[in-house]
């Protein structure tokens, strides 16, 4: 691990090699938008706010600044009219499920975001994919997981695993920006109660 | 069979197999690749074995099973040697009049043979047909010639001697100048330089590396990676083997999708058959190399066709891609040094290393060397496999090779590069095929499917189609494409139902921008291609959905309606018999009329209309002409 | 072809185990393994994954995200005939929409379902490579090939 020398919006930054771009700028005081971001966990890259602009060797991209690695001599830029286009369309699509999500609404209000852009989806997940990551890296329990593919992806609760683990855990629940894993995790238990779990075939 | 532990056994083996073989015996070799199965031609075989053991032949003539030819439109094909008198479309009950005429009496059948269209020409020799004269076959050639199930055959043909020279003659490093020289850029899509790949790997400071062969061929249309895999499997593993001693590989694995069952079938077979002659497995031929090769089925999903992905999808877990930050040739494969190509590409490392790279870079254009397997599907009269020199023009493929368009009709636009791709119209038919010459088009190469559309074909719908197409298989992951392509897709969808309004093109163009540079992966970066080519070449079928709620194309269904043309119409009861909605009224000698509140659009009264009345029209964007009065709906005698 | 009744009980455990075993109870090969299962049991019911997930040591959840991912793979039982319309893009250009259309009229059931009699399931698949006769129509294996609307009907009643 040595260090580097990157500029993020015209400003120098000395970052670890081993950073990513998020982790650089965040060192440094400057604020980068992340919705499926955590600490804690593996950077996952989905939301795809926190796209930036980079710059080496005279091209330019647009990556995911929480998974892009911090470069020697790198030029990013957090801001532009591009970025900040994406960023609102990004806030758009997810607003059409969880239009009523304080995280959500505070980045709208910010990239002038129209929560009405699009009609409104029948779920309120937006896929940060925290609850299931938590539950899988931290917890190692995989008490809930995703399951299908495409628009039609869902969180799901395994509910045997469930009912053994999460009335004494629930550290996912604050995790959620919107309401969603509560509500899974109550429909969950609800079919629980009324299905015991399977008899194992004796071999 | 022994093993082989050295090149000098090796040539023994050939000498011995060649001299078995007399060039001059009879053959009819027999298309068995997977699409000439869905014409019959496991019953043509069957036929075939037993008319030559009942005419007392078994000692006199071979049979032999080969891979795909080709020529898919003209199913099942024979070609009999040595004079090479290719028989098209053959029938079980064709093969008793084939063995006692021309086996037995060197007598011609010209009704079993191609005729030229436009001279009526018969043509007796597969060469000279025209749809395999102007084609470069440098891979697809030993198709028509060895049976995949049979590494002799492939032996017999000189199989296995580019991999003695690699191991014996050369070093690593020389193979790899040799493979950057020929420029030799991946067939699977990306068109990334394989030397530079490869490169990129060999210099990876780690002990683990692996190869693996793309063979998932998600493009719809396309199939000429299943029919190199069913027809030369060997071809494949011999330029996996050189590229695994390139970089420095032990290990090497097929993904193959499970939709291929006889793909799976040759390739597990050419395996088991390479470790028994010692081509794969612990010191190869004595030269100390080790390879072995595993065979990984895919389980359905478009979306393993992407490199990361599919790495993903050989670990175990869900096809979700990683980004391309970290590239997979450094750290791929459980984060080791990993070189992916597609089936296409490893097969040309063979001949490349045979002939030379100078001999290779002699086909092709300055940027993209080669030749190039298309699928030539569609509106097209000879649907099929075509392999041509790169910087052939589109017009000749479409045309001279594919014959044009079936039924007199025009041609619209051909589609390349699968749901990455797009269309380019009849402006474009002169453009010189090629990686770059495509992209800057508009479209791209792909994998080299090559879809023609007509006059019928509906540009709107073509997006909306890929775009139904990418929601379906779209992993899920990442914002710009779980939403943003559903959301275009539900645009799209309205627009071809006449529920089209202004502001959704505009709003079509942001979401493809999102796409394009928000998404985490190939798949959700190009979705938007087919909307942006077609919108580029066909913006006025757009605006005749929106704005006139009319399909130009008479294909969209809530936009057309059916009608029956009253001078036309001769009462004869077809159309009003098979209507599954009951919505056509008339009697014999009364001109019918279709009833547009029952009507479901299911096209059967258009289909069934005999094509001497041609009396059912489609019309869209105007109002249906309100009908006849009864009287004048009578049928008379000696009227019109 | 006659298709065996289609079991609606769980494979044993014995035949599980033993696919598991000759992939070495290597987590990796769980696709591998999950193919073969749904290949012999034609779906794969919860008692299977949870004992796969038990001798393959790989969590229940990650199972089901693949079991539900991969196309290939069923939760619910299959019906006797599996019925397949290609809708890739040169079948879609010769009319696929209109084969399936009139395929779902005859059926009762969309993509994806299974009738109530489990006599026939209906799934679209993205190009079964015999772009030369297209439209393609594909029953247990069998390929119905230039298939018209109108010809539908005749070749689901050669079915039971």
């Amino acid at each position: 691990m040595s260090k580097i020398l990157m500029i993020i919006d015209g400003k120098e930054v000395e970052a670890n090699d081993d950073m990513t771009i998020l982790e650089a700028a965040q060192s440094t005081g400057i604020v980068i938008p992340t919705l499926c971001h955590h600490e804690k966990l593996e950077p996952y890259g989905g939301c795809r706010i926190c796209t930036v602009e980079v710059e080496s060797n005279g091209r330019t991209k647009l990556v995911a600044a929480c998974v892009y690695p911090a470069e020697h001599n790198l030029t990013v830029r957090t801001r532009s009219e591009k970025i900040d286009r994406i960023r609102k369309m990004v806030l758009q699509l997810l607003l059409s499920h969880a239009p009523d999500s304080e995280q959500l609404h505070d980045l709208a209000m910010e990239y002038g975001a129209d929560k009405n852009r699009f009609e409104k989806e029948a779920s309120f997940c937006i896929h940060c994919g925290l609850c299931v990551r938590y539950c899988n890296e931290i917890k190692k329990k995989d008490a809930v997981g995703f399951i299908n593919r495409g628009a039609r992806r869902e969180i799901s609760f395994i509910p045997e695993v469930a009912s053994r683990e999460c009335w004494n855990c629930k550290e996912c629940f604050p995790l959620c920006p919107t309401a969603a894993l509560q509500a899974a995790y109550v429909f969950t238990e609800a079919l629980a109660a009324s299905n015991p779990p399977f008899e194992t075939e004796s071999d | 069979m022994p093993r082989i532990n050295s090149p000098a056994e090796l040539e023994e083996i050939r000498k011995e197999l060649l001299s078995q073989r007399d060039p001059d015996k009879r053959t009819i070799t027999l298309c068995s690749g997977s699409a000439c199965h869905a014409t019959g031609s496991r019953l043509v075989a069957e036929s075939i074995e037993e008319e030559i053991k009942k005419q007392g032949l078994i000692d006199q003539v071979d049979i032999r099973k080969t891979g795909c030819h080709g020529f898919c439109e003209r199913g099942p094909i024979i070609v009999i040697h040595p004079d090479e008198i290719c028989y098209l479309q053959i029938k079980p009950e064709d093969v008793p009049e084939i063995i006692s005429e021309t086996i037995k009496e060197n007598r011609i059948i010209e009704r079993l043979l191609y005729t030229d269209p436009a001279t009526e020409e018969e043509i007796i020799h597969e060469h000279e047909i025209p749809f395999y004269k102007n084609q470069q076959r440098l891979l697809f050639g030993a198709n028509i010639t060895i049976d995949p199930k049979s590494i002799e055959d492939y032996l017999a043909i000189g199989g296995y001697s580019a991999l003695v020279k690699v191991l014996f003659e050369m070093n690593p490093e020389q193979v790899l100048e040799e493979i950057k020289k020929s420029n030799l850029r991946g067939r699977g899509g990306g068109g990334f330089p394989a030397g530079i790949k490869w490169e990129g790997s060999r210099n990876a400071p780690d002990d683990k590396k692996y190869v693996i062969v793309n063979a998932d061929e998600g493009d719809p249309g396309a199939y000429m990676d299943r029919s190199l895999l069913e027809g030369n499997p060997h071809s494949v593993l011999e330029g996996l083997a050189i590229g695994a001693y390139t970089i420095g590989a032990e290990e090497g694995y097929i993904y193959v999708r499970q939709e291929y069952p006889l793909a799976v079938e040759n390739i597990g077979i050419a395996i088991r058959q390479a470790e028994e002659y010692g081509f794969l497995g612990d010191n190869i031929l004595g030269s100390g190399f080790n390879f072995k090769v595993i065979v990984h089925q895919g389980a359905g999903a478009f979306v393993c066709g992407e490199s990361s992905a599919l790495m993903t999808a050989l670990e175990g877990r869900a096809g979700e891609p990683r980004p391309k930050y970290i590239r997979s040739n450094i750290k791929g494969l459980w984060e080791k040094p990993t070189v992916l190509n597609n089936v296409e590409t490893w097969a040309n490392v063979p001949l490349i290393i045979n002939n030379g790279a100078d001999w290779f870079t002699q086909y092709g254009t300055e940027k993209s060397k080669g030749t190039k397997i298309f699928s030539l599907v569609g509106k097209i009269n000879n649907t099929g496999l075509v392999e041509v020199a790169m910087g052939m023009t589109l017009r000749d493929i479409i045309f001279k090779i594919g014959g044009g368009i079936p039924g007199g009709k025009e041609f619209k636009a051909v589609q390349t590069g699968g749901p990455s791709g797009g269309c380019l119209p009849g402006d474009s038919l002169d453009l010189k095929v090629g990686f770059d010459e495509l992209t800057q088009a508009g479209s791209m190469m792909g994998s080299g499917g090559m879809i023609i559309m007509d006059e019928d074909t509906c540009m709107v719908d073509v997006a909306r189609y890929f775009l139904n197409f990418l929601t379906d298989e779209s992993c899920g992951k990442c914002v710009p494409c779980r939403e943003g392509v559903k959301q275009m897709l539900k645009i799209l969808t309205n627009i071809t139902q006449g529920k089209g309004k202004e502001g959704d093109i505009e709003l079509l163009e942001e979401l493809a921008e999102v796409a394009r540079e928000g998404a985490l992966c190939a798949l959700g970066q190009t979705a938007p291609n087919p909307f942006i080519s077609t919108l580029k070449y066909f913006k006025d079928e757009y605006e005749a959905h929106i704005k006139e709620k009319k399909c130009p194309a008479l294909y969209c269904k809530e936009l057309i309606e059916y009608y029956i043309d009253p001078e036309k119409c001769r009462a004869c009861m077809i159309c009003l018999k098979q209507c599954p909605a009951d919505a056509i009224i008339g009697e014999k000698k009364k001109i019918h009329i279709i009833d547009q509140e029952k009507c479901t659009k299911c096209n059967t009264c258009f289909e069934v209309c005999p094509s001497r009345f041609s009396a059912v029209k489609k019309i869209s964007g105007e109002p249906v002409p309100p009908p006849i009065s009864e009287e004048e709906r009578i049928i008379t005698r000696g009227s019109n | 072809m006659v298709k065996e009744d289609c079991r609606t009980e769980a494979m044993d455990n014995n035949r599980i185990d033993q696919i598991i075993e000759k992939y070495n109870c290597e987590a990796s090969s769980l696709i591998q393994v999950l193919l073969e299962v749904q290949s012999e049991n034609r779906w794969l019911p919860k008692q299977v994954l949870e004992r796969i997930s038990e001798r393959l040591q790989v969590p229940l959840a990650r199972i089901q995200h693949i079991a539900t991912f991969y196309k290939a793979f069923s939760l619910v039982p299959k019906g006797r005939h599996e019925i397949h319309i290609c809708m890739g893009t040169a079948c879609h250009v010769r009319g696929a929409q209109l084969v399936l259309d009139k395929v779902q009229d005859l059926t009762g059931i969309n993509p994806g379902e299974t009738d109530l009699d489990l006599k026939f399931s209906l799934e679209t698949v993205n190009c079964l490579g015999c772009c030369a006769l297209g439209p393609v129509m594909e029953i247990d294996g069998q390929i119905h090939g230039k298939i018209s609307p109108a010809e539908t009907a005749d070749a689901l009643k050669k079915y039971d």
